[in-house]
């Protein structure tokens, strides 16, 4: 141990000098400070470009969700109305936000890419109620040039619920 | 006694009781944002241009707390444990001189009386007795602990304390503070009595059990110590206390030892006085806060043998040092 008393002026001239430096403070409501790429938020139900919902119901994230807080419940696709490619859709789709840990696997289990963790972390609630994300508040609005789901479609064009798997660009 | 005089004190009580009221309030704000900004933080700044108006939020919410009262306390000395802390801090202002005459009119309380420093010894002891009752009312080992600590703590830090004030006595062979003050004029006592306002600024963070010396209420290990059942008003007592004792004992080192008013053009303009003192407590609690940013809380045991084999043999090692040159000098 060092006796020396002038190592405690030493320590007050630290913590002097350090009021000085810039505060790191972001003033948070006006100021956000922007999340990392692959920074894990609230999930969101993607689209393809054409509208169709990208969601075909298999319920593979609610079997990997380790904190069960993923609920789906499927229904058959035909191409008068058709929400999704394939032969099903998710008709009920529910994420109990209290329940969820945002750990992802339910984004690495989704076979269509259809359930991303995106960057909105300001999800707080008032009641319990509000804490279970509904499949309306959770897919993303129609893109431009798509159409709202059910959209009528011609027959066979869209039977195949995976996307033809490409190489990697 | 005339009516003249009892209002004129009266007027002067309240001014003094609401200086440590409204500083006490402001001296919280100050600490979090110096605090803050220590820690490259900014600090309450939401409520009110510049956070001017958070103490004011505390003390709202500080009012609608529920006041609980353990059922296995002692009720009426856990009612009076937190008045007992606080009066004393309120009442010590009391013989401090805020400045010069001003137009013939002393402008201190009781600032001439002749026990001055004597007064300041024995009110500042009485605040003692209010931690230990609440740690022992409370009926809780934390706040038991806590109460132990602070009744070794303040009695081994007093009697430095105590030695501290006779280098300024024995200066101005007085007790009367104003006097002291006088005697300052030329000459801050700091600079004749470097150790001497050490030995009184180390022990006054003792005393008013601030960081590193905060072992009653060692958040870590006694959870808040003496005040650990203490909820709302009782509670904001507490903390009134021992912010209005930094704020006391800002002051008593500003009078004592960095001559009271005194300062620059004092003589021309007599309101400058009390400016000065506010200044030199300002920055003295800055000292203070500034401190408690930097040093973590010293073991209790060393708190012990600090202040029983340094502090003490250096109090005495100055007193003499300043008898013994005062007799030779001719004071």
């Amino acid at each position: 141990m060092r006796k020396n008393p002038l190592e405690f002026l030493r320590g007050l001239w630290t913590t002097f000098r350090s009021m000085f430096e810039r505060p790191v403070t972001y003033q948070y409501p006006e100021i956000k400070r922007p999340v990392r790429e692959r920074f894990r938020g609230r999930h969101e139900l993607k689209r393809y470009d054409n509208g169709l919902e990208k969601c075909i119901g298999c319920a593979l994230c609610a079997a990997a969700c380790p904190a069960d807080a993923i609920f789906v419940e499927a229904a058959e696709n035909n191409d008068e109305a058709r929400y999704s490619p394939g032969e099903r859709y998710a008709s009920t789709y529910e994420i109990n936000l209290l329940r969820c840990i945002f750990c992802g696997y339910c984004e690495d289990a989704c076979p269509t890419e259809a359930i991303v963790l995106e960057h909105n972390y300001e999800v707080s609630f008032t009641e319990r109620r509000q804490a279970i994300y509904t499949k309306e508040r959770l897919l993303v609005p129609v893109p431009e040039n798509g159409r709202q789901t059910p959209m009528k479609v011609s027959p066979g064009s869209f039977d195949r619920a995976i996307p033809e798997m490409e190489d990697p660009k | 006694m005339d009516l003249r005089l009892l209002i004129e004190w009266s007027i002067k009580s309240i001014v003094i009781i609401l200086i440590i009221l409204g500083g006490f309030a402001y001296l919280t704000l100050y600490e979090r944002r110096a605090n803050a900004r220590i820690q490259t933080r900014i600090g309450p700044n939401r409520a009110g241009p510049w956070g001017l108006l958070q103490p004011i939020a505390d003390a709202i919410k500080l009012i609608f707390k529920e006041e609980l009262i353990p059922e296995k306390s002692d009720k009426v000395l856990f009612v009076l444990a937190p008045v007992i802390t606080v009066v004393p801090a309120l009442i010590l202002l009391a013989v401090i001189p805020m400045g010069p005459d001003i137009l013939g009119i002393n402008i201190g309380l009781a600032d001439g009386i002749n026990v001055g420093v004597l007064y300041i010894m024995a009110v500042a002891s009485i605040a003692v007795y209010g931690i230990v009752i609440a740690g022992w009312a409370s009926n809780n080992k934390y706040a038991l602990l806590g109460g132990l600590r602070a009744t070794a703590q303040m009695v081994s830090y007093e009697l430095s304390l105590a030695l501290a004030f006779v280098g300024p006595i024995l200066l101005a062979n007085t007790l009367n503070i104003r006097e002291i003050v006088v005697a300052q004029k030329g000459l801050w006592f700091v600079i004749l009595q470097p150790l001497g306002f050490l030995i009184y600024f180390i022990a006054g963070v003792a005393e008013v059990n601030r960081a590193p010396f905060d072992m009653p209420e060692a958040e870590q290990e006694l959870i808040a110590g003496y005040h650990v059942e203490y909820s709302g008003l009782k509670f904001a007592l507490f903390f009134m206390a021992e912010y209005g004792k930094m704020i006391v004992i800002s002051f008593i080192g500003a009078t004592l030892f960095l001559g009271g008013y005194w300062g620059p053009f004092v003589d021309q303009a007599p309101l400058l006085g009390p400016i000065y003192l506010f200044a030199k407590v300002i920055v003295l609690l800055f000292v203070l806060i500034w401190i408690r940013a930097t040093f973590p809380r010293i073991r209790y045991d060393r708190l012990m043998a600090f202040g029983w084999k340094i502090m003490l043999p250096a109090a005495l090692f100055n007193v003499v040092i300043t008898a013994a040159i005062v007799l030779l000098v001719g004071g």
